[in-house]
């Protein structure tokens, strides 16, 4: 069953942008992990590196494939999540918890708006499901 | 009964498809003078005398089965035992294609691994790719590999004038386009102090070869003192190795290296008149993923069987073509195969044997030549089996009266890379010189001032 936490924001390329005062942390979501399959390795960027809303930031690499993981929003990488260099899979085992990948300093904070929330991107994730996956 | 593809029909519908008359049509922007030049050929002979021809054309050549050879620079005459051509023509390998399907290409697939198995033991390396084109491209493969380990961030690359000259160009060549710097070859000095002193936090790799172009084995102290400041700056330290020398010498891994490669061909290849050769490259575990080139790894089936699969392949072109260290994803299977034979029939003993075999003779042959008037050696360096030999005269000359008047094949011109350097030959040794053959030479070389 894929899960879809309803507090925070999706963008429609699968990743997850959560908001804590002034900070957001991100990561991929369920339905992406699930789409990828076994998680085999994450590329993170440096933190001090800065991203602008929809540019590639991350690589996560599952059996299957590897996909680039785009910035939700603006800002400067604050920290990265580092037990993801052994342990992958926490990517696949708890997605929207110890599968985080990066937190972040967003330099407009006005891009969550411009988010899907959990109900836009569920119905986002089931017509890309019935249309056969992206 | 000829094979026709498609009829005349055919050919006329596809014809008005396009709006052309006639398949000439199709040339008419290549000028007539162009399309049918005269060839002047001969009439046709038969297959016996043809063959006949061929041969006596072939016989002007100077080959190695019958001319003492001195020349190395790069490619390199060594004992290649027979089975490594029976094994190499066996037609599994010989007209195998890419093994990307395993449950059919096992055979092809283990001797990959195990040839990149003995590639780490050589080097010290934790892991080594499946081979690229020759010397030259892997050496280039790992500028880029080092690149991009950085994130593309870094954009200078240092490389030491102990260099190969052709590896130089080529990996200037490879990297057009990518906004690099290639500096640290421009006067000849391969001095690791002076390279550390050029190493700042834009460096992606600084490069070296031991033994240098010249023959020389540096200092392991120097090296590593390099590797340190390499990697005090967040770079990495890229070696370019003959693979005979390992046998012998220090592997990489002890003074620090991150990328080895290097020319493959002395492992089992002959010199095949420049190809084909084979570039080896191996690296630490954590550049694997930024590693050019296709990778075998080992694993279990599910009935816990031992098995060999093309691995980490996310990484490759076919899947993320833009996001690929590299493109090139060929590798040279068959001289990766002769090599992996090579090494195994040698054994590290026999592999110490050739190493020793070629440093003794070549150190006899410098003491031999070096006592002769006229005759001294560049510097007292130590070297492995090759060194730069100074001359009373030009070394084309040299050559030609040594190939015409004694038939031997004399060393390399090192004035067409180095112009500081001339009336200097690099002279190479191998287990293959016979002691004849380098006092012929000793005998050889005053005979020709006496003559002059």
């Amino acid at each position: 069953m894929v899960k879809y936490a309803k507090d925070r924001h999706y963008l429609p390329t699968h990743e997850w942008v959560k908001l804590e005062a002034d900070e957001a942390i991100a990561g991929i979501s369920d339905y992406a992990q699930h789409e990828l399959g076994d998680v085999v390795y994450v590329e993170l960027p440096e933190v001090g590196d800065t991203f602008a809303q929809g540019e590639a930031f991350a690589t996560v690499e599952s059996v299957k494939a590897a996909s680039d993981v785009y910035m939700p929003m603006s800002g400067a990488i604050l920290a990265i999540n580092e037990e993801l260099q052994d342990s992958p899979q926490l990517v696949n085992e708890d997605t929207f918890g110890r599968g985080w990948f990066i937190r972040f300093h967003p330099s407009q904070p006005d891009e969550y708006e411009s988010l899907m929330d959990a109900k836009a991107y569920q119905e986002h994730c089931q017509e890309e499901a019935e249309r056969g996956g992206s | 009964m000829s094979y026709v593809p498609n009829t005349d029909a055919d050919r006329g519908v596809m014809l008005k498809a396009i709006g052309v008359e006639s398949i000439e049509d199709l040339f008419r922007d290549i000028p007539d003078s162009l399309r049918y030049p005269q060839l002047s050929l001969p009439t046709s002979v038969s297959e016996p005398e043809i063959l006949r021809e061929l041969r006596e054309i072939s016989e002007y050549n100077v080959d190695l089965d019958h001319a003492p050879c001195f020349l190395g620079a790069g490619a390199y005459r060594h004992f290649v035992p027979s089975v490594v051509g029976h094994m190499v023509g066996r037609s599994e390998f010989y007209t195998a294609y890419t093994p990307y399907q395993p449950e059919v290409s096992q055979g092809t697939l283990q001797t990959i691994f195990e040839y990149q198995s003995m590639i780490c033991a050589l080097t010290g390396m934790d892991a080594a790719n499946a081979s690229h084109y020759d010397g030259a491209t892997s050496l280039a493969e790992a500028v880029i590999t080092a690149v991009s380990a950085a994130r593309g961030k870094r954009r200078k690359v240092i490389v030491s004038a102990g260099v190969h000259p052709e590896y130089r160009a080529v990996v200037r060549t490879y990297t057009q386009g990518m906004k690099l710097t290639v500096i640290g070859d421009e006067t000849d000095a391969t001095d690791a102090s002076v390279l550390a002193g050029m190493v700042d936090t834009d460096t992606a790799c600084i490069i070296v070869q031991n033994p240098t172009f010249l023959g020389y084995l540096e200092e392991p102290a120097a090296l590593r003192a390099l590797a340190d400041a390499v990697h005090a700056a967040g770079a990495l330290f890229v070696v370019s190795a003959d693979p005979i020398s390992l046998g012998l010498f220090a592997p990489p891994v002890d003074y620090g290296a991150d990328i080895v490669c290097g020319e493959g061909q002395a492992l089992g290849g002959g010199l095949n008149f420049g190809g084909p050769y084979l570039g080896y490259f191996a690296c630490k575990k954590q550049y694997v993923r930024k590693m050019a080139g296709r990778i075998v790894g080992q694993t279990v089936d599910r009935r816990g069987e031992r098995g060999f699969v093309l691995t980490l392949s996310t990484r490759e072109q076919h899947i993320r073509r833009e996001k690929a260290t590299s493109n090139i994803c060929s590798n040279e299977a068959l001289m990766a195969l002769a090599a992996a034979v090579y090494l195994t029939a040698m054994g590290k003993t026999g592999l110490r044997e050739v190493a020793e075999l070629c440093y003794h003779k070549a150190h006899y042959a410098a003491n031999r030549l070096s006592a002769l008037p006229g005759y001294e050696l560049l510097s007292e360096r130590p070297f492995f089996k090759e060194f730069p030999l100074r001359c009373p005269r030009p070394v084309d000359e040299i050559n030609d009266y040594l190939l015409n008047e004694w038939g031997i094949i004399g060393g390399y011109d090192l004035q067409r890379d180095y112009p500081a350097l001339p009336n200097t030959m690099l002279v190479c040794v191998t287990e293959m010189n016979t002691k004849d053959e380098i006092d012929v030479l000793v005998e050889a070389l005053p005979a020709m001032e006496e003559e002059a």
